[in-house]
């Protein structure tokens, strides 16, 4: 899902800068109101998971290799404006220092999976845990052990909001890149009429990217999503129990 | 009273930390996985010799900007460190690097924006 140097035109990756600055500053406006100096190590954090867990690309047997992104994840823990800032910075090193997705593309990409994947997959989990739900799980939870209903307010349904919006998420960002793709054979044709950037039509990179991501990667980015979570309400109950 | 609150903070997060040094640690599955499989690249994230092989061509302006940026460790590989072993090393290397760089800017960007609202 990383777009390289050269697969999009100006006309996308230059629309796709242009969009995605106003909305870093937006995000940095929003967390300068509520970030605490003691948050700054939970910020790096999640940038560093996010890095990192990008790192383990998973094989389809035969096939091509994909891999989680933790936005979802990172945006119920740290809140969606901080998950932008946090999952743009593993995407910028990623470009500049290994070549993993493109300079120009750097848009394209925090646009995809930083911006969009974060807020789609935090939207979901928000709107699955909403109020309603609250109140049923309290019910719920006074049967529980005190110890845990006390520390944490991540519920069965959080859990299950968290893994739909981690799987849509990520399935969005791999839409996005599919068409942002796709659509460079229509935007840019050279003169003896063949395509100047992403050769592949819409009718190829749709079912090439979506495929891969609706079967296998947006369920890891859901397990991945799942797991973390249930590990942190344990481990840090105080991190998720806001 | 704010200092220790960072304090404690701090010592909260050293399990996760070292998680995040676990993750790196493990990282090289990521490289070993894909090679035991036998599976390519990710889809669409081909050089341009890659895209050559495909369509038979190198689109104009794909060339141009491919050659654009030189990235100090392409893909996460240190050139001449051939096999899995040795780019299992260079992986987790690249790892130790990018969380570094990541942690730095993240401080960086932090601190420039946590400043107003001090420790409180």
């Amino acid at each position: 899902m990383h777009i390289p140097d050269g697969y999009l035109g100006p006309y996308t990756y230059g629309g796709l800068w242009a969009v995605i600055v106003p909305i870093w500053i937006y995000a940095s406006g929003k967390i300068k109101e509520t970030l605490k100096a003691s948050q700054i190590p939970l910020l790096a954090l999640s940038a560093a998971f996010s890095f990192v867990i990008m790192m383990f690309n998973v094989p389809i047997p035969g096939g091509t290799t994909g891999h989680a992104t933790g936005a979802t994840l990172i945006a119920v823990l740290i809140g969606p404006w901080a998950a932008i800032i946090a999952v743009s910075i593993a995407l910028i090193i990623q470009a500049f220092m290994f070549g993993d997705g493109g300079i120009t593309a750097v848009g394209a990409n925090c646009f995809n999976i930083a911006f969009a994947e974060v807020l789609v997959g935090y939207g979901i989990y928000r709107i699955i845990s909403s109020s309603k739900f609250k109140v049923q799980s309290s019910k719920f939870k006074t049967r529980d052990s005190d110890a845990e209903t006390q520390h944490s307010s991540l519920n069965t349904r959080h859990l299950i909001g968290a893994g739909i919006g981690a799987y849509i998420g990520i399935n969005l960002a791999a839409f996005l890149t599919a068409f942002e793709l796709g659509i460079q054979t229509v935007l840019h044709v050279g003169p003896d009429g063949r395509p100047l950037y992403s050769p592949f039509p819409l009718s190829v990179t749709i079912p090439a990217i979506m495929i891969e991501h609706v079967v296998l990667f947006g369920i890891v980015e859901a397990v991945i999503t799942i797991f973390v979570l249930i590990y942190l309400r344990k481990s840090h109950p105080d991190l998720i129990g806001r | 009273m704010a200092n220790s609150k960072f304090k404690i903070q701090n010592l909260k997060f050293r399990r996760l930390w070292i998680g995040i040094g676990i993750l790196i640690l493990l990282s090289p599955l990521g490289i070993i996985l894909p090679e035991i499989f036998k599976s390519g690249g990710a889809w669409g994230e081909w050089g341009a010799g890659g895209i050559e092989k495909i369509t038979g061509y190198i689109p104009e302006g794909l060339k141009k900007l491919s050659g654009l940026w030189k990235a100090p460790i392409p893909d996460y590989e240190f050139s001449g460190w051939k096999g899995l072993f040795k780019s299992s090393i260079a992986y987790i290397i690249s790892g130790v690097i990018g969380v570094g760089l990541v942690v730095l800017v993240s401080i960086l960007i932090g601190k420039f924006l946590a400043r107003k609202n001090g420790n409180s």
